[in-house]
């Protein structure tokens, strides 16, 4: 039953009176395993662990996760790989849900059922497929569902009220709204209040659900959105990797340093 | 197995999600980009309709691209000199600014104006799409931004310089093997995040479907002034005809096509040449002929080179056109209904072919694009019956190759 654990983690944080903290990083960036040693520090301070898929083109990243994903296809990562790396995750101190995020080709190709049957395996609980939108992502999404994974719809201040109540409908138990019209890790443009007051419609119309919100958010940001149920933060990740590697210092703490102090901007 | 209706063209031939043969195409796109792509669509539906807006386009295409159609000419001399078929060339490199590209920019412009945006962007990879963005931009009174990869802003220096003098903005974007297939990324990310202002034209009948169909629908002129030349020329549309053409996204080879869909192949057959890269490399760019997998390339699903994990295949050709790993979902249709064929030809092929051209051919100057067709031409016109009548379409001008076929073949 691991749909349930991504409800069990809202449900805490809820009951702890503050959002959740979902946080992104690319599974095999910069190596397979520095990625899991990553996953193994910053999971103490995160709910939900969203993994990347590396994929060669990724239309709707800017440059740090795209940095990211070169990175670990460079490295050898692929979705076997990616794989074993939750698997061992799933085997540590602070087993977190995980999220599977990435693009439709590498599914594709891996082979859409083989795909589930290695997620239920492995012990991934969601999943965010950027590039497959409402309504043709129903039949897999459909898929996910009988198989206890949660597929996680995505909503954007771009999509009209009719289709947001349309999405909705066909969603599971959480949903992801993208704060800004852009890439992800580009500047917010958008009013922290202006994005919550979207968010607030959509809460209003998934009542039950849990909606996070995630593109932009940064430690500078972060604490404006105290009032979701969840905040993504995913490209400052990237970045810190980056810089890390490029002044040599150890990723795993600087990372663990970065969730740390997100984790108290929200307490 | 499926087939091609007749009677519709075939943009018009998807099912309501969007795919060409229930497989090829769709609009596999991030959630941001679902509304700015209806509403362009509802647009574009609209306008294809509206008589005076068509009055404009055909303007445009017939008097502003070229004085009446770009010119139908055989080819005597390579003709002789091949023996068997007679050859001629459309020369859509005649067209203003060089190439076919100039149609897909008057079609954005136009677009971009009746949606309220001022801004246009697009990719390039030879720069020839660029070139004629910049060039349909100035004339609308629009702003242009133009995304190219590094490698063909270094290649394709020609066509930068001409783009920069029209005053359009150029990218170079230096991710990824830093060709067309990174800057189709690259203006796609900048499209999610600009819009609301900004119109995207993309340059070849590749991406969702929306923009393939616009594509399409613009270079489907080269094909309506063909079919009327061959008709004044021969009298009818010949019993043996075969219409060569390069491929890369395959813009302009639907374009030449797109008339004569409904003939039998027996009668008009197409060939589409794609390219096949440095010889004895197994870098190319020919997901066709290379029988390459079906995935999802820039929101569309086509046959694409991409690794056994689907990551998108680098690739390498002279040719900066061509130098793209996925094709247009149109052409993956026509190759499984069977009705066009593809094959590849090498860098050196190309450049041959070029170089026997400019010894033979006085009134073409085709760049290493359309070489790969000609390539094609030389290799099986000798084998045809004097009877056929190969047609090459000769869409864009070498100028732009300039520095490669100079480096290449010592002079240009």
């Amino acid at each position: 039953m691991t749909a349930s654990l991504i409800s069990q983690a809202f449900k805490k944080c809820i009951a702890e009176g503050r959002p959740a903290l979902l946080t992104y990083t690319v599974a095999g960036d910069p190596t397979k395993k520095i990625s899991l040693d990553i996953l193994k520090v910053i999971s103490k301070n995160v709910d939900i662990i969203e993994s990347g898929m590396a994929f060669s083109t990724p239309i709707a990243d800017g440059g740090d996760i795209q940095t990211s994903s070169h990175r670990a296809i460079e490295a050898g990562i692929n979705l076997n790989e990616t794989f074993k790396i939750i698997n061992k995750f799933k085997k540590t101190k602070y087993p977190r849900p995980i999220i599977l995020m990435g693009y439709w080709n590498l599914i594709l190709q891996f082979n859409e059922n083989k795909f589930i049957k290695m997620c239920k395996k492995s012990g991934v609980s969601g999943l965010i497929i950027v590039d497959l939108p409402h309504p043709e992502n129903r039949s897999f999404a459909r898929k996910c569902k009988k198989n206890n994974i949660t597929f996680v719809q995505l909503l954007s201040p771009t999509t009209s009220y009719y289709r947001m109540k349309q999405i909705i409908k066909d969603s599971h138990n959480m949903i992801y709204y993208i704060s800004q019209s852009n890439t992800t890790g580009g500047k917010l443009k958008v009013n922290p209040k202006d994005i919550l007051k979207k968010y607030s419609k959509i809460q209003n119309l998934a009542k039950g659900k849990n909606c996070v919100i995630g593109f932009g958010i940064t430690d500078k940001n972060i604490s404006k959105f105290k009032s979701a149920n969840g905040v993504v933060v995913g490209s400052l990740n990237s970045k810190i990797i980056t810089n890390a590697i490029k002044k040599k210092d150890d990723p795993v703490i600087k990372l663990d340093k970065m969730i740390k102090k997100l984790k108290n901007k929200i307490i | 197995m499926i087939k091609i209706k007749k009677g519709i063209p075939l943009i018009d031939q998807h099912d309501k999600h969007g795919f060409w043969g229930g497989k090829f195409g769709g609009s596999y796109i991030p959630e941001t980009l679902r509304k700015p792509i209806d509403d362009l669509t509802i647009k574009f539906e609209k306008l294809r309709k509206d008589k005076k807006f068509l009055a404009e386009r055909d303007y445009y295409y017939n008097n502003w691209v070229h004085k009446g159609p770009t010119p139908f000419i055989k080819l005597e001399n390579l003709s002789n000199h091949l023996g068997g078929a007679q050859i001629y060339a459309k020369v859509v490199s005649a067209a203003r600014g060089g190439a076919h590209k100039i149609y897909g920019a008057i079609t954005a412009a136009m677009l971009c104006k009746k949606m309220g945006k001022r801004y246009l962007v697009t990719d390039t990879g030879a720069g020839y799409n660029g070139k004629m963005f910049s060039i349909a931009a100035k004339h609308f009174g629009l702003k242009c931004k133009v995304f190219m990869g590094h490698k063909d802003f270094l290649r394709q220096k020609p066509n930068v310089d001409a783009m920069k003098k029209n005053g359009a903005e150029v990218v170079p974007v230096y991710t990824g093997s830093q060709t067309l297939v990174d800057a189709v990324s690259e203006v796609m990310r900048y499209w999610v995040a600009n819009h609301e202002k900004v119109h995207l034209g993309v340059g070849s009948t590749v991406s969702a479907m929306i923009f393939v169909k616009i594509c399409g629908w613009s270079t489907a002129q080269i094909s309506r002034e063909l079919k009327q030349q061959i008709i004044d020329e021969f009298g009818e549309v010949p019993k043996k005809v075969k219409l060569l053409n390069c491929v890369g996204g395959g813009s302009s080879a639907y374009g030449m096509w797109s008339e004569f869909m409904d003939y039998d192949k027996r009668q008009v057959s197409f060939e589409g040449i794609e390219a096949g890269g440095p010889k004895n490399s197994k870098k190319h760019a020919a997901p066709l002929s290379n029988n390459s997998k079906i995935g999802v390339l820039h929101g569309a699903a086509q046959y694409v080179c991409q690794d056994k994990h689907g990551q998108i295949d680098k690739t390498s050709s002279v040719s900066a056109g061509l130098d793209y790993p996925g094709v247009s979902p149109l052409h993956c249709f026509l190759k499984d209904t069977g009705r066009a064929s593809y094959v590849s030809k090498t860098d050196e092929d190309a450049l041959k072919a070029y170089k026997l051209i400019r010894k033979l051919e006085n009134k073409i100057n085709p760049s290493l694009e359309p070489s790969h067709a000609f390539a094609r031409a030389i290799e099986i016109c000798p084998k045809l019956s004097r009877d056929t009548v190969v047609i090459i379409n000769s869409c864009g001008d070498a100028l732009k190759d300039k520095h490669i076929i100079k480096k290449r073949l010592g002079k240009y």
